[in-house]
């Protein structure tokens, strides 16, 4: 069920993550069980806290910024020189792009769908019944959406792993220092700048540092965990079902309609049908390769 | 801005795209608009406000100002964005008319066909494709236009940190500092690439457009398409 964000400080930014959340969690019937911790993860310890705690923490990070002088332009300079890019900025758009490759997910499963849907009505047994039973329908992590999934997980860790590299490279010390000194033009000699809020900032930033490394591990995890997954349905293949379910593996998933057409006229339909759950893990061919 | 209302239009529209179209309005509200809302507005909040110049003179600031920023990066970014995605409604508008014209074919009382003329979806074929394809050309040309147009008021896309301004009623030639300008440059240049990938996919739509509407003149007794 959708989250709603309790406080409602800035309506429109709200609203833009409550989109992006709907969007996002409609992946979510896709996904492996780590794989929605993840998604509950990112939403409750990054995009809740970032939004209403971090904001108010940042919120006056230029104007709480105040120099040892009264040359004007010196304050925007020095600012500027220390913080190229706020944290809150770095934060939002990590968030934005870890979480996008989930929808590489989404699209996959919808193609997969259409492709489908186009079948059966070629095959003539186009109901509406069967049509929403498509609609609705819940496919196993096998295949080719297992290489999808498995593409989009690494994707996430690259981009979360970037992202915290380049923090590092313009942060390097994850605690937020107290004073600055700068001596770029117009400031007239070397300034002292003092910074605002630098312990609050601090203990922010090893919050969202700690909960990112545990979005790394989660995703880790699930790397390792598909993949025995796949392993484990390799290995348990039995030899008597291997020859029908060699034949359905090898023609794509998206042909699975059309071959059970062409095989039910030569009577083996018994073996292969086309129902709600898909076949049992020991029926099925190892499904990563 | 009500960014979710233009969402719900354009959701509505996509029914009738292709998967291309789909990926584009996907790549618009999260990688834009979102970015726009969530992170370039508080960026550039303080534009004004924090634009110092090293003089005490009255209303030399806000001169200054207007001279170098005469129109703001983020509503220049809004308007592109509501440009770039009204041509989709061209495609809708064409849509709703195709229906009230079947749907006034339809005798009265055959409540089951009105429905599934509601919940079709219309092949992109014949006027309808060229409807498409006319968005298509009106949303890279708005696109490229606006990008332009920020290049050339902004000589680049690059913010720089110090310019001097010397109208009046600056008693001299005066340096004003901008807030923020490395931020600022981060931001342009991802909106900017943000940018160059929707017109890609643009390209790319019109490429598969073009190709399916040519192969299907060369075909037009084939039963099904590959």
């Amino acid at each position: 069920s959708p989250m709603i964000c309790p406080v409602r400080l800035n309506l429109e930014s709200k609203m833009n993550w409550g989109t992006f959340y709907a969007v996002i969690s409609g992946v979510n019937r896709h996904s492996t069980g780590i794989g929605r911790i993840w998604l509950s993860v990112i939403f409750i310890f990054r995009i809740l806290v970032l939004v209403v705690a971090a904001e108010s923490v940042w919120g006056d990070e230029k104007s709480g910024f105040t120099c040892n002088t009264q040359q004007p332009g010196c304050n925007s300079v020095c600012y500027d020189q220390f913080f190229p890019i706020s944290h809150i900025r770095l934060w939002a758009l990590q968030l934005i792009l870890v979480s996008t490759p989930a929808l590489l997910v989404a699209m996959h499963v919808a193609h997969r769908r259409h492709v489908d849907k186009k079948a059966l009505k070629r095959s003539g047994r186009g109901s509406p019944k069967e049509l929403e039973h498509i609609k609705n329908q819940k496919f196993e992590i096998t295949g080719a959406l297992w290489w999808t999934y498995m593409i989009s997980i690494v994707f996430r860790l690259i981009f979360e792993v970037a992202f915290l590299y380049v923090f590092y490279l313009i942060y390097p010390d994850f605690k937020m220092v107290r004073l600055v000194k700068c001596d770029s033009y117009p400031c007239p000699n070397t300034v002292d700048c003092f910074v605002s809020r630098p312990t609050e900032k601090t203990i922010f930033t090893v919050f969202m540092l700690t909960v990112s490394g545990v979005c790394v591990l989660l995703n880790l995890a699930e790397v390792v965990y598909l993949i025995a997954r796949a392993c484990k349905r390799c290995m348990n293949r039995p030899e008597d079902e291997a020859k029908a379910a060699w034949i359905t593996q090898r023609l794509s998933s998206y042909r699975q309609n059309e071959i059970n057409q062409l095989i039910a006229d030569h009577s083996l339909k018994s073996k292969l049908t086309v129902t709600k759950k898909s076949p049992t893990e020991k029926g099925e061919r190892c499904s990563a390769f | 801005m009500s960014w979710p209302a233009l969402y719900a239009q354009l959701v509505g529209t996509n029914r009738h795209s292709t998967s291309l179209g789909k990926v584009w309005l996907s790549v618009l509200f999260i990688f834009r608009v979102m970015v726009l809302v969530v992170a370039a507005e508080s960026v550039w909040g303080d534009e004004q406000s924090d634009f110092t110049c090293n003089t005490l003179q009255p209303g030399c600031e806000n001169v200054c100002y207007d001279q170098f920023f005469p129109v703001s990066h983020i509503r220049l970014w809004s308007l592109q964005l509501v440009f770039v995605s009204t041509p989709t409604l061209l495609v809708s508008m064409y849509v709703a008319y195709r229906n009230h014209c079947d749907k006034r074919r339809i005798l009265q009382g055959q409540e089951e066909e009105l429905e599934t003329l509601k919940k079709r979806r219309l092949p992109i074929a014949g006027a309808l494709w060229w409807t498409y394809l006319c968005s298509l050309v009106f949303k890279m040309m708005f696109e490229g236009g606006f990008m332009y147009a920020l290049y050339v008021v902004y000589d680049g896309f690059q913010m720089p940190r110090l310019v001097q301004c010397d109208q009046w009623p600056c008693p001299n030639l005066v340096d004003c500092f901008v807030s923020r300008p490395t931020e600022k440059t981060i931001f342009t240049i991802f909106m900017a690439t943000a940018s160059s990938i929707c017109m890609v996919l643009n390209l790319a739509e019109l490429a598969y457009l073009v190709e399916e509407g040519t192969g299907r003149e060369e075909k037009p007794a084939a039963g099904r398409e590959r």
